[in-house]
Order: structure tokens, then C-alpha cells, then sequence
């Protein structure tokens, strides 16, 4: 009994040095989120497009039934990291052969249509959520995020925040290609 | 004296100032008064130890509307909170829920306390019966002296 009390001490500092050294990861973030939607099926949604734009809208039928799972992107012209992010999407369009989709969140349609007209338009589809009601539906919590959805609707990989910088783009890019989003052959 | 209780009262205006604005509010008190009761069990996502009914972001107002269009639609509490847990998870809930992932989280103070009442009852306990010994006994009275002596002995040396 003595022995187990001296040993108290001990055992209690090993087990917090132990949370502590878990704290200390670099890579955790504690402000990150579990998504939910990882490995379910993408929420139903039905969305018109941005007024003013020639691209089709979105719904969740677009999603499924692809021959390779598809990003979807949700973005705003009012986001300062989109604008950032819209560059590096842009590229994985064009030189992958990604095929992106977007929901233009809480967006003004003549700011959208702005904000594609100057930056190009690498989305195939744009659906206009303008109440936000699709953002929640996808356990939105800001703009930019990104999701990878695969061709029977299953979500198969979040990114929170936007694809930009080498250690964001090299994440995303691990993600793309173990979901087979890019095409086989791709310049890469 | 009226200039000084109306700068007073003016004062306290940033004091009752609420993010939940007027035009989100139900015009049903009772419904109004559960929507306000839920969004305060419900995290917002964006700051992250704010519930939603404090909270000035903009999803937690996208929210606090969508709880107050379910409650309209005829939704119970807990089937409002179910719609909400289930596009944002566990986490959107200030309170976590009881369940295997989270028995430690729960258990884990009763279980500290009761080792901490057994352990330092135990510790007291034993002290007390310390001492009730008045007498050691032939055979440890031996023992003692015995130590007492090779003590006396060592110091000496």
C-alpha cells in the first residue's frame, strides 16, 4: 500500500507528460474541427446558378455518377484567401485535369460575376447559395473550404481554409491522388 | 441629476447589446423562448467557446434562424438539436453526450475523487491504528533495542 502511494506521484507525472508531449505536435490543431461528412454521402442540395453567369448550377446530382470523384469548392468574391486559392484551383483544373465544381457562398451575383470575369472561371458549375442554407447543409463554418466527393456522392476529404501554400497544396494533392481525381497521365 | 441617470442609462446600452437581432426573433414567445434555451447548447463553429445565442458570426446567425424555422416547422428540442449535430457533430454541442467515446470524460472526476477519498482515508486510517499500539510486543521490543544498540554503537565509532 505504502509502495502505491510513493508511486502516486509518479504515475501522475508520466500520464500528463504524456498530454503534454501530445500538446507539444506541431501538426495538431486544436482549432480543427471533425467533420462529420468524411465517408457519408454528400448532403442534398439543389442550387441555382449565379445570376448573370453563363455557368450551369449545382446540385447534388452533378456530384455522383462522374467517372472520377470531383472537388467541390465553396467560395465568395468577399473571401480575401479565395481570391489566393483561386490561382492554385485554377492550376489543378488546367494542368491536372481536376474537375471542379463550386457553391458560391453569400455572394452578391453581380460581385460573383465580377470576381470570375477578372480572376477566369475554372469552375464546370456554380450553384448560387445565397441564404447560406447549403453552406450548413456541408457543416460550413467559413469560407474557403474544399471537398473531394467521389462518384457514388461519398465525401471523401475536407479541407478547411484555403489550398495555399506548399504544405496546404501538398496535403490537398496526397488527398486528390489517393481519391483518383486526377486522371491517369496527367503533366504533374 | 436627469442629465447624470440619462448618461447612466445610456451607458448601459453596449451592456445590453445581443447578437441575436430583432428581426431573427419569433414573434411566439414561447417558441422564441426555446430557441433561445437550444441556441445556448449549441457551439459556434467559427469562435469556438462562444454558443451560437452570443455569437456574433455569421454562420451562428444562419443557425440561430435555422433553429427558430425548425421549431416553427413543429420540431421538438432534441429533434432540433439532432438536425444540427448532424451536419456539424458532436462537436457543435457545448454539453457531449453521454457515450462510450466520453464515459472517461465524464467518470473520469467522480473516479478521482473516490481514489483520493480511499486513498487519503486509507492513509488516516492507518495512522489512527498506529497509534492505538501501546505495546510492541516481546519480539519487536527485542528488535528495537537490538537497533538502538548498533545506533549507540555506530556513533560512537
Amino acid at each position: 500500500m505504502k509502495r502505491l502511494i510513493a508511486g502516486l506521484p509518479f504515475i501522475a507525472a508520466v500520464i500528463f507528460g504524456g498530454f503534454f508531449l501530445w500538446g507539444l505536435n506541431p501538426d495538431r490543431d486544436p482549432n480543427e474541427i471533425p467533420s462529420v461528412l468524411i465517408s457519408q454521402p454528400a448532403p442534398a442540395f439543389d442550387l441555382d446558378p449565379v445570376p448573370g453567369l453563363e455557368t450551369p448550377g449545382l446540385a447534388r446530382s452533378d456530384l455522383v455518377g462522374n467517372e472520377r470523384p470531383v472537388v467541390v469548392n465553396v467560395f465568395a468574391s468577399w473571401c480575401v484567401p479565395c481570391r489566393a486559392e483561386h490561382a492554385v484551383l485554377t492550376r489543378f483544373v488546367e494542368r491536372e485535369g481536376m474537375r471542379l465544381f463550386g457553391i458560391n457562398y453569400k455572394d452578391k451575383p453581380e460581385d460573383a460575376v465580377k470576381w470570375l470575369n477578372d480572376l477566369g472561371n475554372p469552375y464546370e458549375r456554380i450553384g448560387s447559395d445565397l441564404s447560406g442554407r447549403t453552406g450548413i447543409e456541408w457543416g460550413l463554418s467559413g469560407v474557403p473550404e474544399t471537398f473531394i466527393v467521389d462518384g457514388d456522392g461519398t465525401v471523401l476529404f475536407r479541407y478547411v481554409g484555403p489550398v495555399v501554400g506548399p504544405d496546404a497544396v501538398e496535403r490537398f494533392t496526397q488527398a486528390l491522388k489517393q481519391a483518383g481525381a486526377l486522371p491517369k497521365g496527367a503533366a504533374s | 441629476m436627469r442629465q447624470l441617470i440619462f448618461a447612466f442609462c445610456i451607458g448601459l446600452f453596449p451592456f445590453a447589446a445581443n447578437a441575436v437581432e430583432p428581426d431573427e426573433m419569433l414573434a411566439d414567445p414561447v417558441l422564441e423562448q426555446r430557441a433561445r434555451e437550444i441556441s445556448k447548447d449549441l457551439r459556434c463553429v467559427v469562435c469556438q467557446n462562444q454558443d451560437i445565442d452570443s455569437s456574433n458570426a455569421g454562420v451562428a446567425r444562419d443557425l440561430r434562424l435555422l433553429v427558430r424555422e425548425r421549431l416553427v416547422t413543429g420540431d421538438s428540442d432534441a429533434e432540433v438539436i439532432e438536425y444540427i449535430r448532424a451536419r456539424y457533430g458532436d462537436y457543435v454541442l457545448l454539453k457531449p453526450p453521454l457515450e462510450p467515446a466520453t464515459y472517461a470524460l465524464w467518470f473520469a472526476p467522480i473516479a478521482f475523487v473516490l481514489i483520493g477519498v480511499f486513498v487519503g482515508g486509507g492513509v488516516l486510517m492507518s495512522r489512527r491504528k498506529q497509534e492505538a499500539f501501546e505495546d510492541l510486543g516481546a519480539e519487536d521490543e527485542n528488535t528495537v533495542s537490538e537497533i538502538l544498540r548498533q545506533n549507540e554503537a555506530g556513533d560512537a565509532s
